[in-house]
């Protein structure tokens, strides 16, 4: 019950901050908007190819979009958690009674909020060109790029707790998401890929997590991939989570 | 020294050791080194040091953000190992960053403060108001805190540090970077807590501020504890007082010296040119007397002064450098 409440007061006071300034939520949909207009059209002269069946390139395209936002929206939250630490806010929420876990669940929890929003806006965007999705499979994939979106602001925040400075924090960020997003397929299937880069990708968590998002959006659901991908996820999340919490708890040290 | 035994807080060879990997070596750095510490119930006590000697690592476990290394600490009556929480509930602490959320206003800060140590919305906002009044702070509180001066800023700091009533209230380095006035406001205002029965643990390393506000000191230098006492007890530790006669030549000093140590055995002299330093006890009382001396025979001071023993003859006398010199 006490968790409860200060999971929502934190979660109030993150929201709080990201509404002070909102235009930053919506700047974040502007690389996926220019991918939307610039880079989907180019996908429809593909469609027969492999992993990209004629008709639906929309289909397999918006749904590797959406965990690409996921991906990259969430991983760079760990730059507000360092204005906290450096203005003295976490010691101070430290030393209050407060649940050391609900600190953090009140930032992930806002950043997947944001991101649904996000998701949401993108989808009806996405409409007009063409997207067609039975809307309980939009639904059901709603937790999956929650629970993407909670693993990646969980590292990006353990990074921040440990480095403390943005200038330790950026790049390690940009090494992690550049080859996890290259290496899932998320741009274009990896039926397209090489043997080796196919194998590469299987150890990728992310490329379970597109392969589920692509089934619930085309409707393929004959596999596990659903399945897969969310037990994938929310192990890696478990993780990751347990991981920013550590690094809250030793952040003095 | 003072019997009662009901300390606010005590601590017993307390250490702390940073352990960190460099390049795959393992790095250790003993910043506290076994620090036995009693603070008394409703005193202003003053940890003194220079950046560096382990002041703020000290005040860092005994707030529960850092774990000691080794050590016993009893702090409002509980045993830091065992009873976090309570010891959270009944300590406030300000740390040198402040802690003010900049983006968000002085109330809602003072809201959220007391909401996180589990007042409802009601008492939380009443709260905040009443705070506000007692800081004087209603002419800002309405703005966010990123837009204060320095003074206002601190007192925000001090009033979220005091929204849940603590009976101890730790400042680390509450005036630093404070101008005059802000600072002789802070002053006022920690010794008006105290009149509430507030206990006020604070670092410094400004002498004036342990000097003036502070009603017992413990010099911290290279993370163990030097001296501790009374402002007026540690001066008067270094006993003597220091007093400078200026005479026409040097001449006039040297026989001048010479009448001194004649009658005051306990002086000690030293001459600079024309210049007689002396350092002797009870300054004051040995001027009139020197006076009359050198009148009666005929030598004419230019001028002279007395000087008490400062806290930074105490720094000096104690840790063997001055609280000023910078050093690694």
């Amino acid at each position: 019950m006490k968790l409860l409440q200060d999971v929502k007061l934190m979660f109030i006071r993150n929201v709080q901050h990201t509404l002070r300034n909102p235009i930053f939520m919506f700047l974040s949909l502007f690389q996926p908007l220019l991918y939307l207009f610039l880079f989907m059209p180019l996908l429809k002269n593909l469609g027969g190819t492999p992993g990209l069946p004629a008709g639906q390139t929309v289909e397999i395209f918006i749904p590797g979009l959406m965990v690409m936002m996921a991906l990259f929206g969430s991983a760079f939250v760990g730059f507000d958690l360092i204005d906290d630490i450096r203005s003295g806010v976490i010691e101070r929420f430290l030393v209050t009674p407060v649940s050391r876990s609900a600190i953090l669940w009140g930032r992930v929890l806002r950043d997947a909020s944001v991101l649904l929003l996000q998701v949401i806006l993108i989808t009806i965007v996405a409409i007009p060109f063409g997207l067609k999705v039975n809307f309980w499979n939009f639904l059901l994939s709603l937790p999956l790029y929650v629970m993407i979106a909670i693993t990646m602001a969980s590292m990006s925040y353990a990074f921040a707790l440990m480095y403390k400075t943005e200038d330790a924090l950026a790049p390690t960020i940009n090494t992690i998401t550049l080859p996890v997003s290259l290496l899932s397929g998320i741009l274009l299937p990896l039926t397209l890929a090489p043997l080796w880069l196919k194998d590469l990708a299987k150890a990728n968590p992310f490329s379970y997590a597109v392969n589920a998002s692509r089934a619930l959006f085309t409707g393929n659901m004959a596999g596990h991939d659903v399945l897969i991908g969310f037990v994938i996820v929310f192990l890696l999340m478990s993780v990751m989570f347990y991981w920013s919490i550590r690094a809250l708890r030793k952040i003095e040290e | 020294m003072n019997k009662n035994t009901d300390f606010i807080i005590e601590t017993t060879d307390l250490k702390k050791t940073f352990v960190s990997k460099i390049k795959g070596k393992i790095n250790k750095v003993e910043a506290v080194k076994g620090v036995h510490l009693t603070v008394n119930r409703g005193e202003i006590f003053g940890f003194l040091g220079p950046n560096g000697a382990g002041k703020s690592t000290t005040q860092k476990m005994l707030s529960t953000l850092l774990t000691p290394t080794s050590g016993t600490v009893k702090i409002v009556g509980y045993d830091l190992a065992k009873n976090q929480a309570e010891i959270r509930k009944n300590i406030g602490y300000v740390s040198q960053a402040g802690g003010s959320d900049w983006a968000a206003t002085g109330y809602q800060n003072l809201v959220l403060q007391a909401r996180l140590y589990g007042l409802d919305e009601v008492t939380a906002k009443n709260n905040a108001k009443d705070l506000i009044k007692h800081f004087q702070m209603d002419s800002f509180a309405d703005r966010p805190a990123g837009t204060y001066s320095g003074g206002q800023r601190r007192r925000l700091d001090v009033a979220l540090g005091m929204t849940h009533q603590p009976k101890l209230l730790l400042l680390d380095e509450p005036t630093t970077g404070l101008d005059p006035q802000s600072r002789a406001y802070m002053w006022e205002e920690i010794k008006k807590l105290k009149e509430k029965g507030v206990t006020i643990f604070l670092t410094t390393h400004y002498m004036e501020e342990a000097d003036k506000l502070c009603d017992t000191i413990a010099i911290i230098d290279n993370g163990t504890i030097i001296t501790k006492g009374t402002p007026i007890e540690l001066k008067n530790s270094i006993g003597a007082d220091t007093i400078v006669v200026g005479f026409a030549n040097t001449e006039s000093a040297g026989k001048a010296e010479k009448l001194l140590l004649e009658k005051f055995g306990s002086a000690q002299t030293k001459i600079e040119v024309n210049i007689l330093t002396v350092q002797i006890k009870n300054g004051e009382k040995v001027i009139p007397e020197l006076l009359r001396l050198l009148d009666t025979n005929n030598l004419n001071a230019q001028s002279i002064t007395l000087s008490k023993p400062s806290l930074d003859d105490v720094f000096l006398k104690y840790t063997g450098h001055s609280l000023r010199e910078d050093k690694e």
